[in-house]
């Protein structure tokens, strides 16, 4: 990586992001035509939702037939990351237009904030819309692309629960988990351990009596109560 | 699954749901700013629903009474934290744990 800003360097520096979003980007859509949804639902979820982990969770709600607004709530909550992330990179494109904004924040995902944050390390502090955009637009049509290929590939392999492909949804999560809490250097390890020993104990016992489509929102909420708690009792 | 209508309209909703949380920093920054309290919440979102996520596959829910365990998922969870700590890498996590699901289906079934 260097300091130039152009479009050409952009699309560069996003090659990383590339080989990283094809394969989810084909677990994905396979993991979609196997929960029994058509390929054209699952190319317009990576179209239209664009959002990782939060397709993964749509599908999952949908298939369990959970309703439209309990859906909506958690894929908002899941992605309500972007707007830490979005509030993180508004100030480097202030100078630009309205349009241009709305354009970088419409397509802006964990890996191009990721890409973005380190790039800023090589340019004095400097990020350009060219270059942001060129990114952005590279991980959104391999994302799209990626999604096809992994639904046709979906339609070929026949009864995919048998050999466990059902998981992956779940393995996905616990590989996001562990990547998120190693990479989050703003929380503590041991908190964010205790975070998850709460959700765990939190899902158990909410089992009870809060439905199933609810309780993960419902946990969430008080999980991060609680992590908020535990951060200032040990600071 | 539920009707096509529904999951269009499950998408679209969940689209625009998505699209303003990535726009709306964007439009309203230059006026406002989020308390320092509301963006330490949300910096425990990702955590927390992802385990949450995680935990709630790993039981059966019957309301009323304590959750059963669902045997296989827990299992597959085992080999599947192992190889995200190992490899850091989310598409051999993801293939550990399908196989490993695969495998034990296999021994489950006979």
């Amino acid at each position: 990586m260097n300091d130039r800003l152009d479009w050409q360097t952009g699309v560069k520096d996003s090659l990383p992001i590339v080989f990283s979003y094809i394969t989810i980007a084909m677990a994905f859509g396979i993991v979609g035509k196997a929960a029994g949804l058509s390929v054209l639902q699952v190319v317009l979820i990576s179209a239209i939702d664009f959002g990782g982990a939060a397709q993964f969770v749509l599908v999952t709600m949908l298939a369990a037939h959970s309703g439209l607004w309990a859906i909506v709530v958690a894929v908002f909550l899941v992605n309500s990351r972007m707007i830490l992330m979005s509030t993180t990179l508004a100030p480097y494109f202030n100078g630009e237009s309205m349009l241009k904004n709305i354009l970088i924040g419409s397509f802006v995902t964990d890996e191009s904030f990721a890409v973005g944050m380190n790039k800023l390390t090589q340019t004095d502090g400097r990020l350009s819309f060219p270059w942001f955009n060129a990114a952005n637009l590279m991980s959104y049509l391999v994302w799209v692309a990626g999604t096809y290929a992994g639904a046709i590939i979906g339609d070929l392999i026949p009864n995919p629960e048998k050999w466990g492909v059902g998981f992956a949804i779940t393995a996905m999560f616990i590989g996001l988990l562990y990547l998120q809490m190693i990479a989050d250097k703003s929380i503590k390890f041991g908190i964010q351990l205790a975070v998850v020993v709460f959700m765990l104990v939190a899902i158990y016992f909410g089992m009870i009596f809060i439905p199933g489509n609810l309780l993960v929102l419902v946990a969430t909420i008080a999980g991060c109560f609680f992590g908020v708690v535990i951060k200032h009792a040990f600071q | 699954m539920p009707s096509s209508e529904f999951v269009l309209i499950t998408i679209l909703a969940c689209g625009l749901a998505t699209w303003l949380s990535r726009i709306l920093p964007f439009v309203f920054l230059k006026k406002f700013n989020l308390s320092e309290g509301v963006l330490e919440f949300l910096s425990f979102v990702p955590v927390a629903i992802m385990s949450g996520l995680w935990f709630s596959s790993l039981f059966v829910q019957h309301l009323g009474h304590l959750p059963s365990l669902n045997v296989g998922n827990l299992l597959a969870s085992l080999p599947t934290v192992i190889a995200a700590i190992l490899s850091k890498s989310l598409l051999v996590t993801v293939l550990v744990g399908v196989i490993s699901l695969g495998l034990l289906n296999l021994f489950l079934a006979h």
